[in-house]
């Protein structure tokens, strides 16, 4: 009995893992060594795959290379922040100010442009923003400006667009960890004559930090590896690290350089999300939960 | 400062106001597309012109609504057979996941974990390039040595799916494992106890508490799939998805039609919104 049992226990796990060793294996591991392996390679007048340094060497001496991969870098974290300080307030209200109901009501109207996909709400700003944008046309309406304003294509609008798409994802987890957190911890400080700030620095952000670590993550992600928004809505100046990757791959069939940028890229996100877990003491298997 | 504690007037008229300006910033750009999508107008933008429903029905060369549109429904077509696709499989997988790590003990268990996990830090565009790659190592290498043409290692409807499902899978497996640990497990050793095998233990115990979390997962995937550009734009062969077409289509030709579709994906997701926002309130 004891030994057909522990025999079925066997059946189930390798059921189980059978799966998900293929999908691991064959969907994550190999492909990124494939990465690795490519971005050391180059084409040789044969057409031939050769080992080179030709990739790395190329993205170090173009300085519109590095330059860009630095302001990708930059403002990855400014808009990070910058989502973190406008989400926040969003969150504190829907679990603890407002009433059960309105927050209900509220978080549906959250998740409409969270699903609907970034492609429409990207089109979307660009109606707006165009200069002949609804924006433009209202305030020619009114009477406030003769002459459209410049808002499209360039860094306002890039980063208005890269902010409307992953500002959700800092509000959710905030709002999960504040949901855990006890009113009375808020009412005891406000009690013994502490100050709105004091409550908010010394107790309401310590105790979210786990929730803004994850969402921090889930937004500098996004956004440093976004194409539509830097593209679209952003102009010609506005240069994104991805749009390197895209251009080699869709445009310049440089697929070796376009290996070599993705690895760069992949080590710069991870390399600031490992330092953000480090300096917040968090760990990765809290992120996803 | 919270419910139960009072607060003075301009502090709380300062916080509505801005809970308001952030809801207005957060709609603005869907209301505008979806009351654009009636405007009886050849350009995107405003001035109103009054009210049409053209750009939906009309078929004329001038004038070619979404649904005269072959090109644009093909699209949708095969943007919901992919979306279903992928939504079944990274259910099948994430769900089988979910129970492994968080029932199972063994070996390499962090490992495996954290590869499971990596998805969530791998930005989209990289998981494209690198299947890209590697289906294209492999499918010159099988043409080389036995003289076949795979069509899946090449950009192919396939390869989208497969792509689309590596990173969707993180997605069910979580939302899976979420729901896994409010389970009772001594529910699944009483199953044991009372001689039902391991598989059966999962199948009628476990599978059915977490069925509310495995469809909701199903819907996730699908909308996550739905909504793709980043991985699938390297992998797609000759038939687009909804995204890659309407992509397209803004950075060369647009009408109105756009609106139209817009507004068709607005108003399915908040269809889907309001049902889920009713079914966490019956719970």
């Amino acid at each position: 009995m004891n030994s057909n049992n522990k025999n079925n226990f066997n059946i189930t796990f390798y059921l189980l893992i059978v799966p998900v060793l293929i999908w691991l294996i064959f969907m994550i591991v190999i492909p990124h060594v494939e990465l690795l392996i490519s971005s050391f390679q180059i084409e040789d007048d044969m057409g031939e795959r050769v080992f080179s340094f030709g990739n790395y060497i190329e993205f170090f001496s173009q300085k519109i290379y590095w330059l860009t991969f630095v302001k990708t870098a930059a403002y990855s974290i400014a808009v990070t922040i910058l989502a973190f300080i406008i989400a926040f307030p969003i969150a504190f209200y829907l679990t603890k100010v407002t009433s059960k109901k309105n927050a209900g009501f509220l978080m549906l109207l959250l998740l409409i442009p969270l699903w609907v996909g970034e492609l429409v709400t990207v089109y979307g700003w660009m109606v707006l923003l165009g200069d002949h944008g609804v924006i433009n046309h209202f305030l020619i309406t009114i009477g406030i400006i003769n002459e459209p304003i410049n808002m499209l294509y360039n860094n306002f609008s890039m980063v208005v667009g890269l902010l409307y798409m992953s500002m959700l994802f800092m509000v959710i987890p905030v709002m999960s960890t504040l949901q855990s957190m006890d009113d009375s911890l808020i009412e005891a400080a406000c009690d013994l004559g502490a100050s709105k700030w004091d409550i908010f620095t010394k107790i309401i952000i310590p105790y979210s930090m786990p929730g803004i670590t994850s969402g921090a993550i889930i937004v500098f992600m996004l956004v440093i590896g976004d194409y539509l928004a830097p593209n679209l809505l952003g102009g010609k100046h506005s240069l994104w690290f991805t749009e390197q990757i895209y251009n080699d791959f869709l445009s310049t069939f440089n697929w070796n350089e376009g290996a070599a940028f993705g690895f760069l890229l992949l080590m710069l996100s991870s390399g600031i999300i490992w330092l953000a877990l480090k300096l917040s003491g968090q760990k990765l298997e809290k992120v996803g939960s | 400062m919270i419910r139960s504690l009072p607060s003075s007037p301009l502090y709380r008229i300062g916080y509505r106001i801005y809970v308001f300006l952030f809801f207005t910033f957060l709609l603005m750009p869907l209301i505008a597309i979806s009351v654009l999508a009636f405007n009886d107008s050849n350009f995107i933008s405003l001035p109103w012109n009054g009210f049409t429903l053209d750009w939906f029905f009309s078929a004329t060369d001038e004038r070619q609504g979404l649904f005269a549109d072959e090109e644009l429904i093909a699209s949708i077509f095969t943007s919901i057979s992919t979306g279903f696709f992928v939504a079944v499989m990274s259910t099948l997988v994430g769900t089988l996941a979910a129970l492994l790590f968080e029932e199972e003990e063994f070996r390499l268990k962090g490992v495996l974990y954290f590869l499971a996990l990596a998805p969530l830090v791998i930005p989209g565009v990289i998981l494209g390039i690198s299947l890209l790659l590697t289906a294209t190592s492999a499918g010159n290498h099988i043409e080389n040595t036995f003289g076949l043409d795979v069509e899946l290692f090449r950009p192919s409807y396939w390869l989208v799916i497969l792509g689309q499902f590596s990173f969707c899978a993180t997605y069910v497996m979580l939302l899976v494992s979420a729901r896994l640990k409010k389970f009772d497990r001594t529910l699944e050793e009483a199953a044991l106890s009372l001689k039902a095998t391991r598989l059966e233990a999962i199948w009628y115990v476990t599978i059915p508490f977490l069925r509310p979390a495995i469809i909701g997962a199903f819907v996730i995937a699908f909308i996550l799939s739905f909504s793709n550009i980043n991985t699938t734009i390297f992998l797609i062969g000759s038939d687009p998805t909804l995204p890659i077409d309407l992509y397209s289509r803004i950075r060369f030709s647009s009408t109105p039609v756009l609106n139209a579709v817009s507004f068709l994906i607005v108003l399915t997701i908040s269809g889907l919104a309001i049902i889920n926002f009713f079914v966490n309130r019956s719970k």
